[in-house]
């Protein structure tokens, strides 16, 4: 029975973005699980090293220059992802089709040097536990760049396809979470590279 | 540039509209798509009710062979898998998922909406569930089941100790489980922050959500733990990883600190839904709110937190440093703290209240006694000098005994007897009700109380048999006893429900009498729960409706529109379009299945079912034009700016 104190939300927008929405919640969530998978590993990383004399145990630290260059990139990147963010914010399509093309760019950069980071870890996964858990903090990282890779060719695809006003927020929570995959990074390079001089 | 697709005029509140636009695919495609969270919900409460039943057909079996000495029933082999199997069961396959399970059913009902946050997610999520359920029982009967506890302690576990597949199996269930807790967490936690009603502000939320967003949490904090250890420990049998074994740098406590970093919480993951269960039938049955709410939530928050300071105390008996064993003693007093406060704040409610003493709140009463009783061993067990002496004895079985089947079980046999009505539209038989509740209390102290005293009189757990020097047998026979009494009055609970699903009495709305919403719609609600959606105008909204109670207009029937509120004071703020059915998180479920299981046999068996298992997933996201997602994106941005 409809009275007169009923709450009208007819006018209210069918989208929105931020965390006004229930994907950037879903994201955040995500981000947590995704956090405490990567502080675990770091977590591992030093209680590995707390039971051994020597650090890395009978290997050469790993080479920096490649891991280096690919922080570089990655935070570069954060320039293209911002503005990619901001026009799929102000809905326009085709700066947004645009900006995230630059974006595959970088990620597909990021990923090229991914395998020549492999290369200069001075490891096997098999060495030893510091190979292993060496690998898996890379391993771990590269998963991420891989997943946003291919989430930001999916999206690039259907903003050519059927850009309706719900794919624009996708994209702006796409960006949201490479920042994640970024910031990441930090902490887990200076553990790579900087582990055996630091601890 | 797309063109923009013709808007059809919208249609809003009309009740055969949205019959039409939420009704569930008829055939098996559509119960493959299925995605109502109500549907999924009960289908993972009948699953997970099916594994409860598996793993105490496996405890009876133990109980058999334990109940006198020297008992040739079981070998050792085969034991050793029952009570690996037993514990992994009732953990992963129980006590977790029908928790959130209840959580998936009741919470959208309970905070007025029409459908969880992420339903598809949902659909994934029970699917991925039901396959790792199924390969943990198949691997079991191809004599692949796990062997080595359910906390799997390595180096037993390690592939220098347990050559063969039994150990890969559990750490594939675990990928399995976890999985489909997670994406669980997440979707409780988005539907509770931003699908209330309007009026539903944070501190007008009922006990038993608050219970489920902190267990959520938890969920999503703890569970990467046990994650990462099993596959640290799969890495370490598949690819010859060193992650736990000391001749390369590796260590055995590290597994230790990884699994009860996410093994403590995990009880509180167990507990506290049981406390918000223990929360709404205390306010149902006795007639009035729950004395100090803000006390009750600020309890069930410091749990939450308290439970991540715990873990160490499982370890009393590995070298852990005298500062450590003292914090960690204090922290595991120190959480007895806001149990106790949720305990004298029920009591002061039955005090103040008008009991009814029907049968969900027969079962609250057992859990207080009950849990008091398992509490009590638990600050016991918290002192190091008493926990090094009973260590891994029958004392620690019947403490967390006590403190999961008195503080869960009973909860949840409660909640379903009380959410029963809700879920089927058919009342529960009150006397055979009693019935199970006097037969499950009966029977779980004469199985669990001897064990307290077989545990002080040296009896290891874990052990196939035992000697008739030790004396253990009188009290052992008379466990086994209790075990089959327990045993009847689960088989008492089932035929209740199948009789009940025939003959019940209609249960009508609100059959309790009870302040929650989802008492506000039909049993079993309507595959749109609500019509039209309630807004909220107190703590207890059913008994605070006032005479000219408003609701909310204005959204459309001809689509699977929600309304998101705020997070805080839950102010309508936009409204969205929920996913329809769709069989990709099937697909992308069984994929995912195929690769776990695929990689128990081979390293490339990840690489290449990873590959294979995003295919799906990417078609799921692909949009279709049976998404319903028909209007372009320059509509809505007119309606942006008109907004």
């Amino acid at each position: 029975m409809a009275t007169t104190r009923d709450l009208d939300v007819s006018g209210l927008p069918n989208f929105a973005f931020g965390n006004r929405t229930l994907l950037w919640w879903a994201t955040v969530c995500l981000m947590i699980i995704e956090g405490m998978v990567f502080a675990i590993s770091i977590v591992t990383y030093v209680y590995l090293r707390g039971r051994q004399p020597e650090w890395p145990p009978n290997l050469s630290a790993p080479g920096l220059f490649w891991g280096t260059v690919n922080t570089m990139i990655m935070l570069a990147s954060a320039v293209p992802n911002q503005i990619t963010k901001k026009y799929a914010e102000k809905l326009q399509l085709g700066p947004t089709r645009l900006w995230l093309a630059v974006c595959l760019l970088f990620a597909a950069a990021f990923l090229v040097v991914r395998i020549l980071e492999y290369g200069a870890l001075n490891t096997r996964w098999d060495t030893n536990a510091y190979g292993s858990i060496v690998w898996v903090l890379l391993s771990l990282h590269t998963v991420h760049l891989l997943t946003d890779f291919v989430d930001s060719v999916v999206l690039e695809a259907v903003l050519f396809y059927k850009p309706t006003s719900k794919r624009f927020v996708d994209v702006s929570e796409n960006a949201a979470y490479w920042y994640f995959v970024v910031l990441s990074w930090i902490p887990i390079y200076v553990v790579i590279y900087f582990g055996p001089y630091l601890l | 540039m797309p063109a923009d697709a013709a808007s059809p005029a919208a249609i809003y509140d009309d009740r055969a509209v949205l019959e039409e636009t939420w009704r569930p695919p008829a055939g098996l495609m559509g119960v493959l798509s299925a995605v109502n969270h109500k549907l999924v919900a009960r289908r993972f409460v009948v699953t997970t009710m099916v594994f409860f039943l598996l793993g105490g057909l496996l405890a009876l079996l133990m109980r058999w062979q334990l109940r006198r000495p020297e008992n040739t029933f079981i070998g050792p082999d085969l034991y050793n898998q029952l009570f690996t199997m037993h514990g992994s069961t009732m953990m992963f396959l129980f006590a977790v998922p029908i928790m959130q399970a209840l959580g998936l059913y009741v919470v959208p009902l309970m905070i007025g909406t029409r459908n969880i946050a992420l339903p598809r997610l949902n659909a994934f999520g029970y699917w991925v569930f039901l396959v790792g359920g199924v390969f943990l029982y198949v691997s079991f009967l191809l004599n692949m089941g796990p062997d080595a506890g359910w906390f799997n302690y390595v180096p037993l576990s390690g592939p220098e100790f347990s050559p063969g597949h039994r150990i890969d199996t559990w750490a594939q269930l675990v990928n399995f489980t976890e999985i489909a807790a997670l994406v669980g967490g997440i979707e409780l936690i988005v539907t509770i922050f931003k699908l209330r009603a309007p009026g539903m502000s944070l501190n007008r939320l009922p006990l038993f959500c608050w219970a489920q967003l902190i267990t959520s949490f938890m969920v999503i904090f703890a569970m990467p733990a046990v994650m990462m250890a099993s596959n640290f420990l799969a890495l370490d049998r598949l690819v010859a990883t060193h992650f736990f074994n000391p001749a390369e740098g590796g260590d055995a406590i590290l597994w230790q600190h990884l699994f009860w970093f996410f093994g403590h919480p995990e009880v509180y993951i167990i507990f506290i839904p049981a406390l918000g269960i223990v929360s709404s039938i205390v306010e149902t049955f006795t007639r009035r709110p729950v004395v100090g709410y803000t006390a009750m939530v600020l309890s069930l928050v410091s749990t939450g937190f308290i439970g991540f300071g715990l873990w160490v105390h499982h370890m009393f008996a590995t070298p852990i440093p005298q500062m450590g064993q003292s914090f960690f003693t204090a922290a595991s007093m120190m959480i007895a703290i806001p149990s106790g406060v949720q305990i004298f704040c029920w009591i002061a409610t039955i005090w103040l209240g008008r009991p009814q003493w029907k049968t969900p709140f027969l079962f609250v009463l057992g859990f207080i006694a009950i849990f008091v009783l398992g509490g009590l061993t638990g600050v016991m067990l918290a002192s190091v000098p008493l926990d090094l002496q009973v260590h891994d004895t029958f004392f620690v079985v019947a403490h967390f005994h006590y403190v999961l089947i008195g503080g869960a079980v009973f909860p949840l046999m409660g909640g379903l007897h009380y959410w029963f009505p809700k879920m089927t539209g058919r009342m529960l038989h009150e006397t055979l009700g009693r019935w199970t509740f006097t037969l499950l209390f009966i029977g779980f102290n004469v199985t669990f109380f001897p064990m307290h005293l077989l545990g002080i009189h040296g009896m290891p757990r874990r052990v196939y048999t035992y000697v008739p020097d030790t004396g253990w047998g009188p009290m052992n026979a008379l466990a086994t006893a209790g075990a089959m009494i327990i045993g009847f009055s689960v088989l008492l609970f089932l035929v209740n429900a199948a009789w009940a699903l025939r003959r019940g009495a209609l249960a009508g709305h609100n059959p309790w009498g009870a302040a929650t919403l989802e008492w506000a719609t039909s049993s079993p609600p309507p595959a749109y729960n609500f019509h039209p959606l309630p807004v909220v105008e107190g703590r207890s909204p059913l008994w605070d409706r006032s005479a000219d109670a408003p609701s909310v207009i204005g959204i459309r029937s001809d689509c699977r529109e929600v309304l998101v509120t705020r997070v805080l004071d839950a102010e309508p703020d936009h409204k969205v379009e929920m996913p329809a059915p769709s069989i990709w998180p099937f697909v992308s479920a069984m994929c995912l299945g195929g690769m776990f299981v695929a990689t128990l046999f081979t390293p490339w068996g990840f690489v290449v079912g990873a590959v294979v298992a995003t295919i799906p997933v990417i078609i799921w996201f692909w949009p279709k034009e049976s998404d319903h997602a028909g209007r372009a994106y320059r509509h809505d941005r007119s309606n942006e700016r008109a907004a």
